[in-house]
């Protein structure tokens, strides 16, 4: 019995401007609002719209039978509800049919699973939140920005409590192996691993409408008799692409939208199901484990990570961005976060690519990759400068030492924290109806009496008669009085 | 096959791109073991290497019968060529130029640069031509550029050989636009008469259709190249450069400080950058009619002390300036071809080049921007200074690129050229 997983990735980039060195210092926005606005109406417009209006009528259509899967990232979310919310009323619609999971990944679509474990969770969290806030699903499949899985990313994710991960299907992980087979993570056998079939998820998305291509031109009942062509035993087909693929790379004159709508008929006739992500992760075992030393992507014929981090241009960028990312992580400044986030999108990397085919014409304003890694440079050195600005010109040995005395502290006010509640408890019973309203004035004044004779020092001690109203924030000023 | 060429220049004693462009050629053409090239030089100086042609100078060959003694000539032009050349051409005296100034042995002198009474050297030129092209044996005439073009036409007309020109550059690109007319005609006159014309790139190429009004089917793009840097050169380069204190970067321009090459836009760049970063230097090197106004420009900019002029460089300098440099750059108006950016390149300096040069149709490894958009040249030239990722991987790749652009791959394409002009020739 085979079964075909549909899953589509809504990922667009925040373009950046022109950004020269003069700049500097002076100007900390970033962003090309206009190319912004421009590119995401007209992908909704192209693609999204008409594409997920496709699949609301295969959900009418089809019922229980037609299922799918989303994943958002974060600066897309940010986009769609800027410019085009009618994009987001779709996924939630169609999200009410029933017929639709959604996965988690990070929110900048960008590689902090291979560089900042912590900026890696956080992001993840925080779309997890926003994916409950829109669609009212709590994500148990994860998907990584451009597929990118290596075993350990796959243990962190595991770490994280996803049951499943998406993965590419590439050739140097899977030799002889098949990827119609559901596979786990040989760090984690409990996180299991779909494997995308590249071959049949890119005749849909790169080669449909190529006329130079064999099989051109491509109908649903030709598609779906491959599919049933394989061999017996083949237990999932893992169809991964962009949702820009519809209409597109593949534009709306090829008829693409009527193919997807084509297909689930004919692979219904052919005995085969459409599974979401977590069905086929709770329902099907996995088979093995498998080893994945270096990261792979779903990009270009290595599949591997060289369209983004190929290059010495490439890799210094990924390392001055990431070299501040604990400085933005415990900072409360939330222009910088935001900043943050995209600037860690892939694309600013792929711009910078020296692969000869890799990203084809397309390089946004750039005109050359010397020309994407100098503008991103200069915008990253001003967002350096911004984040090492708030913290005072302090070196990182001597924020990390600050790092883990905060740590401390914080371990150390939870202990008190639950003293605090067992003398309330303790009052509470001895004073009886009288000291219902008094404790909470006399709760916290009796641990700032108790501690400060013990640390003698007086900056902790104000930390921690302030500690009522906000628990992390005074401690972290106390750190940046410094 | 023979092949006769008029040139002007010759390493060792070269004054512009010209003649390394003339000796790459050369040597490239003449791997092939059956190219025989006889190279005619208005004034040899007997140090040029003579290995893979043969070199006829004009001040050497008579066009005035004089009566002299084999023992005379030897005496008098033997260290420079054999005497029997200078028989050989006597006897092909075509016509009484006995008004001409000429010397003891009938020839006439050339300076062999580029003096006031140039069109008087160029007539002179294209006289001693005509003894020549009646002597010589040769399947194809090439001349390079405008200087030898009226020498190629009478070459042509004599023997009735196709003709080749070679366009260096054009009027066009010399003087921004404004062209002077008598250059125009002779340069135009040789286009009409050549039977196959060889740009050094695509846009001088469009330059001789579109201004030269020819047709398309005879121009053909022939990208210069460079030679591999010799062992002595090499050498210089691996010593390292001169150690700097507090990790100065230095800038470099070098070529003729002229209008063609836009001069004033690398100072505009460098007060720029120099608002923002402290431990830049420029260099400017070279001369030109435009120099003393450039260091005007520079005190105005208020510049002078980290801008540097330190003159026209030759030999082993260009090579010591390149091995100083972290960052070469070319902002020229109009550049027929340019080659050094490469030469820079091969000694491992990351280039910024302008878009309007030829050579930026064959190189990728190097910063391209337009030449008056001085932001995204000061940008580039910051960036290649602070960010190490980028100067590493230009020098590298860099080096890399330049190595496949080889004077033996230009000698086969100029020889697939010769065959069909050839055929082409005879056919009519």
């Amino acid at each position: 019995m085979k079964t075909v997983c549909l899953y589509f990735e809504i990922h667009q980039n925040i373009h950046l401007k022109r950004y020269r060195f003069f700049d500097i210092g002076t100007d900390h926005y970033y962003y090309d609002d206009y190319e912004n606005e421009r590119s995401i109406t007209e992908t909704a417009e192209r693609s999204y719209e008409p594409a997920l209006k496709a699949l609301l009528e295969m959900a009418d259509m089809y019922g229980d039978y037609f299922k799918c899967a989303f994943s958002l990232s974060g600066c897309a979310i940010e986009m769609l509800e800027t410019y085009a919310p009618q994009v987001i009323e779709l996924l939630q619609e169609l999200n009410n049919k029933g017929c639709v999971e959604f996965l988690a990944e990070p929110y900048s679509h960008g590689f902090s699973s291979i560089k900042d474990a912590e900026c890696f969770k956080e992001e993840v969290d925080r779309v997890c939140k926003k994916i409950k806030a829109l669609f009212g699903q709590t994500p148990k499949v994860f998907r990584n920005s451009a597929l990118i899985y290596s075993d350990e990313i796959g243990e962190l994710v595991a770490d994280m409590g996803f049951k499943g991960m998406l993965a590419e299907g590439a050739k140097q992980v899977l030799g002889w192996k098949s990827p119609h087979f559901v596979y786990a993570c040989n760090r984690n056998p409990n996180l299991k691993l779909l494997l995308r079939d590249h071959s049949l998820s890119e005749d849909i998305s790169y080669r449909f409408n190529d006329s130079s291509w064999s099989e051109y031109p491509l109908f649903a009942d030709n598609y779906a008799q491959w599919i049933a062509n394989l061999p017996e035993e083949s237990q999932v087909i893992n169809l991964f692409m962009e949702l820009c693929a519809l209409g597109i790379f593949q534009p709306l004159s090829s008829n693409i939208l009527e193919f997807m709508k084509a297909l689930p008929a004919q692979l219904k006739e052919r005995g085969i199901t459409f599974s979401t992500p977590s069905e086929i992760c709770s329902k099907i075992k996995s088979v093995g484990t498998i080893d994945v030393p270096y990261p792979t992507s779903w990009v270009d014929e290595e599949r591997d990570l060289s369209p983004w981090l190929g290059n010495v241009m490439q890799q210094e960028a990924f390392n001055k961005l990431y070299s501040v990312a604990e400085r933005v992580r415990i900072c409360n400044d939330r222009r910088l976060k935001q900043d943050w986030d995209y600037l860690q999108a892939s694309n600013n990397f792929r711009f910078i690519s020296t692969k000869p085919n890799s990203y084809g014409a397309y390089r946004g304003i750039y005109d050359s990759p010397y020309d994407a890694f100098t503008n991103y440079m200069n915008i990253i050195g001003d967002f350096v400068t911004r984040v090492n600005n708030i913290y005072g010109g302090m070196e990182n040995e001597e924020l990390n030492s600050l790092l883990t005395t905060i740590k401390n502290q914080d371990e150390e006010l939870a202990v008190k924290e639950k003293e605090i509640k067992k003398l309330k408890q303790v009052v509470a019973k001895l004073g009886g109806t009288e000291a219902l309203e008094e404790p909470k004035a006399e709760a916290p004044a009796a641990p700032a009496k108790k501690a400060a004779p013990k640390k003698c020092a007086p900056k902790k001690a104000t930390a921690e008669k302030k500690e009522a109203p906000a628990k992390k924030a005074p401690a972290k000023k106390a750190a940046t009085k410094k | 096959m023979k092949v006769l060429m008029f040139g002007w220049e010759f390493p060792p004693h070269i004054l512009g791109g010209l003649g390394t462009a003339s000796y790459g050629l050369t040597k490239g053409l003449s791997l092939q073991s059956d190219m025989e090239i006889t190279f005619c030089l208005p004034k040899p100086w007997g140090d040029e290497d003579k290995s893979f042609m043969n070199i006829i100078g004009m001040n050497e060959t008579p066009v005035v019968w004089k009566d002299v003694s084999w023992e005379y000539v030897k005496e008098r032009i033997g260290h420079k060529c054999d005497p029997q050349t200078y028989f050989d051409l006597r006897d092909h005296i075509y016509a009484d130029f006995s008004y001409r100034y000429t010397d003891d042995l009938g020839c006439i002198n050339f300076s062999g640069r580029y003096p006031d009474n140039l069109h008087e050297e160029i007539n002179n030129y294209s006289i001693v031509a005509g003894v020549i092209a009646r002597q010589q044996q040769y399947d194809i005439i090439h001349a390079h550029d405008w200087l030898t073009y009226p020498a190629g036409i009478h070459a042509k007309n004599i023997s009735g050989k196709p003709l080749v020109i070679h366009v260096h550059a054009t009027d066009f690109d010399r003087s921004r636009g404004n062209v002077n007319p008598t250059v125009y005609s002779i340069e135009k006159d040789g286009m009409d008469n050549a039977d196959c014309i060889m740009c050094v790139s695509e846009l001088t190429r469009q330059t001789v259709i579109k201004h030269y009004h020819q047709d398309p089917a005879k121009c053909v793009t022939m990208h210069n190249a460079v030679y591999p840097l010799e062992p002595e050169i090499q050498e210089i380069i691996k010593k390292g450069r001169t150690k700097k204190d507090n990790n100065e970067k230095v800038v470099t321009f070098l070529g003729r400080i002229t209008m063609q090459k836009g001069p004033e836009y690398f100072v505009e760049a460098a007060a720029l950058v120099l608002q923002r970063t402290p431990n830049i230097r420029f260099c400017f090197a070279g001369s030109g009619d435009m120099l003393e106004e450039m260091i005007e420009l520079a005190a105005q900019r208020g510049i002078a002390d980290k801008f540097h002029f330190p003159g026209f460089m030759k030999g082993k300098q260009v090579y010591e300036t390149f091995r100083d440099s972290d960052v070469y750059v070319m902002p020229s108006v109009s550049e027929p071809f340019g080659i050094s950016p490469l030469e820079a390149m091969q000694c491992g300096v990351p280039s910024i080049i302008s878009k309007q040069s030829g050579c930026a149709e064959i190189l990728d490894k190097c910063i391209k921007t337009d030449y008056w958009d001085i932001h995204a040249m000061a940008d580039a030239m910051y960036s290649i200074c602070t960010n190490e990722g980028l100067y590493e991987y230009l020098k590298v790749e860099g080096i890399k690129e330049v190595d496949e652009i080889t004077w033996e791959k230009v000698g086969h394409r100029i020889r697939k050229c010769y065959d069909e002009t050839i055929e082409r020739f005879n056919r009519h």
